[in-house]
């Protein structure tokens, strides 16, 4: 099926993209839907991306929905184990 | 049978007059034919697509695949252009009409048109090409697994997509429509509201639903791909368009 759902968001970070470069990301792209890579039917797909520099400035990410959960556990454990003052 | 082709990316006038790309797959000769209109689906203007084109050209058809996210991402890698098209909320209906009434018109203008156009979509191609097939001036449509051509998107949608529950009673053209009853959109019971409002409406359509298939079972380099149905689909697609734009 085509869930088409999308969820936008705002980022302040950098990514190395194509060619190796970094470049900073400005967007998120959040979507659950078909890969254009992954043996999945369906996966959770991220895009980093700075559209200010075209549509090749993109760091695509297509994880199955329990690499995902377990993507977003992984953050947040990363997140918690730092002094608060660090990530404020 | 003569099966050479030659298949080239050529510039169309699309919707408001705007330059757009798109691939044109012709078979090698000067008779007449018909043409027929592929609507990528929403990953985009990518090989797989194209290689749909270039089975049309093959089957005997003038084909046409316009590049929906051109504007957006001139130049992009399909995928990119695609990432680029949903994020800014995907391809407006005013938009992909005037793009596929430009590719129907480049098709109709070729020496080898016999004046004869159908339109194909995949995915949400599959409402564009019943979206196409309620407003233009098209000879035979056919949906492939389309959603939303019935049914409501989700609470919260993002996308710019509405049903065309109101639009079905003008659909103005014979309409093959071709699904995989483990499709959840569109799912087995939107498939049966369509079905039933074409009935109502006195439409000329033909259904087919494969057991066992899921959404996408045409996409040879997905895990989707289904070969039972996409064989018997592209027996389907061959019969009714050779029956519709004379081939």
């Amino acid at each position: 099926m085509c869930t088409y759902t999308t969820v936008k968001d705002a980022m302040d970070g950098s990514a190395k993209g194509p060619g190796g470069a970094w470049f900073h990301v400005s967007d998120v792209t959040v979507y659950f839907d078909h890969p254009v890579h992954a043996m999945a039917e369906h996966t959770l797909n991220i895009d980093f991306a700075d559209p200010s520099k075209g549509p090749s400035a993109r760091v695509a990410l297509e994880l199955t929905a329990e690499s995902a959960r377990r993507l977003v556990a992984a953050i947040q454990e990363a997140l918690a184990a730092v002094p608060a003052e660090l990530t404020a | 049978m003569n099966d050479s082709l030659s298949a080239v990316t050529v510039r169309i006038t699309g919707h408001d007059g705007d330059e757009i790309e798109a691939y044109l797959a012709r078979p090698q000769g000067e008779e007449r034919r018909g043409g027929v209109v592929v609507i990528h689906h929403m990953p985009g203007y990518d090989r797989a697509t194209k290689e749909i084109a270039r089975r049309f050209a093959e089957l005997g058809y003038d084909a046409i695949c316009p590049n929906l996210y051109f504007r957006e991402a001139p130049g992009a890698a399909p995928d990119d252009a695609a990432a680029v098209a949903r994020a800014s909320g995907g391809v407006p209906d005013e938009r992909l009409l005037g793009d596929v009434a430009g590719a129907a018109a480049h098709l109709r203008a070729l020496p080898s048109s016999n004046g004869r156009v159908g339109v194909i979509g995949y995915c949400s191609g599959g409402r564009q090409s019943v979206l196409a097939a309620c407003n233009l001036d098209m000879d035979a449509a056919v949906d492939c697994y389309g959603a939303f051509v019935t049914g409501n998107p989700p609470e919260g949608f993002p996308l710019q997509v509405v049903n065309l529950v109101d639009q079905l009673p003008r659909l103005r053209t014979p309409l093959l429509g071709l699904f995989g009853t483990e499709d959840k959109f569109p799912g087995p019971e939107q498939v049966a509201e369509l079905e039933q409002i074409l009935t109502a409406n006195g439409k000329d359509f033909e259904f087919h639903s494969y057991e066992g298939a899921g959404h996408a079972f045409f996409s040879v380099d997905r895990p989707s791909y289904n070969v039972a149905a996409a064989n018997d689909g592209w027996e389907r697609i061959a019969a009714f368009y050779a029956k519709h734009l004379g081939a």
